[in-house]
């Protein structure tokens, strides 16, 4: 029968407003032809973790543009993991110095990607990394 | 079964899980809403529709703030389109309805239209059917921003509440048929704009000219305000939810929910047929090429589609009754 379908959630925790680079990456996933759930700004980890599972996606795209990703990321991962949920790969984009990586990678990050990330490449790493699940 | 189980206990992993896999068509989804069919049908299924932009999901927000605040526990399908050129879909709605995503007396789900067939009514009834094996008391359905067409999936609630918006129209587009025919309640959003009173006296005048015998349910209609004066607009939300509760009781009180439950009960039926007469042929008129070679030919006029529909039914319906 027909393949499952890649779906992705795009969110951003906290205080940050700055969601022009979400709405891109949201809008460039539909023309992948992933079904993208779309829950914007200002949102708790906690917010971020409980519909991740309501919708049952694959992957939680984590954009922080304000400097608090080092708090915020673990957070949702460490909330997915308690949920029984940690088959959902996460990843994060913004300004993210890149002293930081090592530490959000050993957090449970998959991936980072920062300004000037070809877009296709954020795609193919989606569609190289999330077995859908069984 | 142990997924029956869970889903009954209001286990969130597995049901969306089941959801999903029932949306994806994996073999062994439909055997587990089987085991759980017997377990629905007690939920009280409203439907939200309207144009796009008129204020569906921000009303889906308030009516869960208001069946919440009566601790009625709450289920939401909110189903936005599927892009025909890409297949991905952006899913939007739950961006009003944030606040409730903590709640665990609330679930809410957004759902693609993926394509063809009536799929997605299938889809929908499916959806539906978890969240009431769950033991929501109320499930809303949020269609998509919806047009004169694409009704279908509303058969699925009991009670239908039509989203109106000012200056989207003169009194030609109220008389005509479809949308504003199968309200049970309408709401006029944004009636603090200009054309909101003649919306509502267009509709009042539309109501009373119809042919209601004395004991049939007039839809009521209920203006509800700007959402950033949050004391009036949620006094108008409780009248809005009243109004629908008025509904279903009327609904019980006239044997109507028995019906609607029937038309809800026949509409499945026909999707499962679908589902699995018309969707396995035309699969395998596709991988043949057979499907091809018709097009091309009903396309040059070498044939008409009716005789082609003909000659595979008898084709593959060889056993049993004739059609």
């Amino acid at each position: 029968m027909s393949a499952r379908k890649i779906r992705v959630m795009v969110a951003k925790p906290g205080l940050d407003g700055h969601d022009r680079g979400a709405r891109i990456l949201a809008r460039f996933f539909r023309d992948a032809g992933f079904e993208v759930i779309y829950t914007g700004c200002h949102q708790t980890p906690e917010q971020v973790a409980s519909a991740a599972i309501q919708e049952d996606v694959d992957l939680v795209g984590l954009s922080c543009l304000s400097g608090a990703h080092r708090i915020l990321f673990p957070r949702v991962v460490e909330l997915l993991r308690e949920k029984n949920a940690s088959d959902i790969t996460v990843i994060g984009g913004g300004i993210i110095p890149e002293q930081d990586f090592q530490m959000l990678y050993d957090a449970g990050i998959k991936a980072i990607f920062t300004p000037g990330a070809p877009l296709e490449s954020i795609v193919e790493w989606i569609r190289n990394n999330i077995k859908t699940k069984e | 079964m142990e997924t029956t189980a869970k889903i009954r206990a209001g286990d969130v992993r597995s049901a969306s899980r089941l959801i999903r896999d029932l949306e994806d068509k994996l073999p062994g989804a439909r055997p587990r809403l089987k085991q759980l069919f017997q377990h629905t049908g007690k939920s009280f299924i409203i439907g939200i529709t309207g144009a796009p932009g008129a204020g569906k999901s921000t009303l889906t927000d308030a009516l869960i703030a208001e069946f919440r605040k009566q601790s009625k526990t709450v289920g939401v399908l909110a189903v936005d389109p599927t892009s025909p050129f890409s297949g991905g879909a952006i899913l939007g709605d739950r961006i009003r309805m944030l606040k409730h995503t903590e709640d665990e007396g609330v679930f809410i789900r957004s759902l693609a239209t993926r394509g063809a067939l009536g799929g997605l009514s299938q889809a929908a009834g499916d959806a539906i059917h978890v969240m009431e094996a769950m033991g929501k008391d109320i499930i809303l359905v949020e269609t998509v921003g919806i047009g004169q067409q694409e009704l279908d999936i509303i058969h699925h609630a009991h009670s239908v509440v039509v989203v109106l918006v000012p200056g989207m129209g003169d009194e030609i587009q109220t008389m005509k048929a479809g949308l504003m025919e199968i309200a049970d309640v309408f709401a006029i959003n944004k009636a603090d704009r200009p054309g909101a009173k003649q919306l509502q006296s267009e509709l009042t005048a539309l109501l009373s000219a119809s042919s209601l015998t004395p004991d049939t349910w007039k839809p009521p209609i209920v203006g509800i305000g700007n959402r950033y004066e949050p004391t009036l607009f949620a006094q108008q939300t409780a009248v809005l939810a009243q109004k629908i509760m008025d509904h279903h009781a009327h609904l019980i009180l006239c044997g109507q929910l028995s019906f609607r439950m029937e038309r809800q009960a026949l509409m499945e039926i026909s999707d499962a047929l679908k589902a699995c007469i018309l969707e396995p042929v035309l699969r395998k008129l596709s991988e043949s090429g057979e499907l091809q070679n018709m097009t091309r030919r009903v396309k040059n006029r070498e044939t008409d589609p009716y005789t082609e529909a003909e000659t595979i039914a008898h084709r593959f319906l060889t056993l049993g009754e004739k059609i």
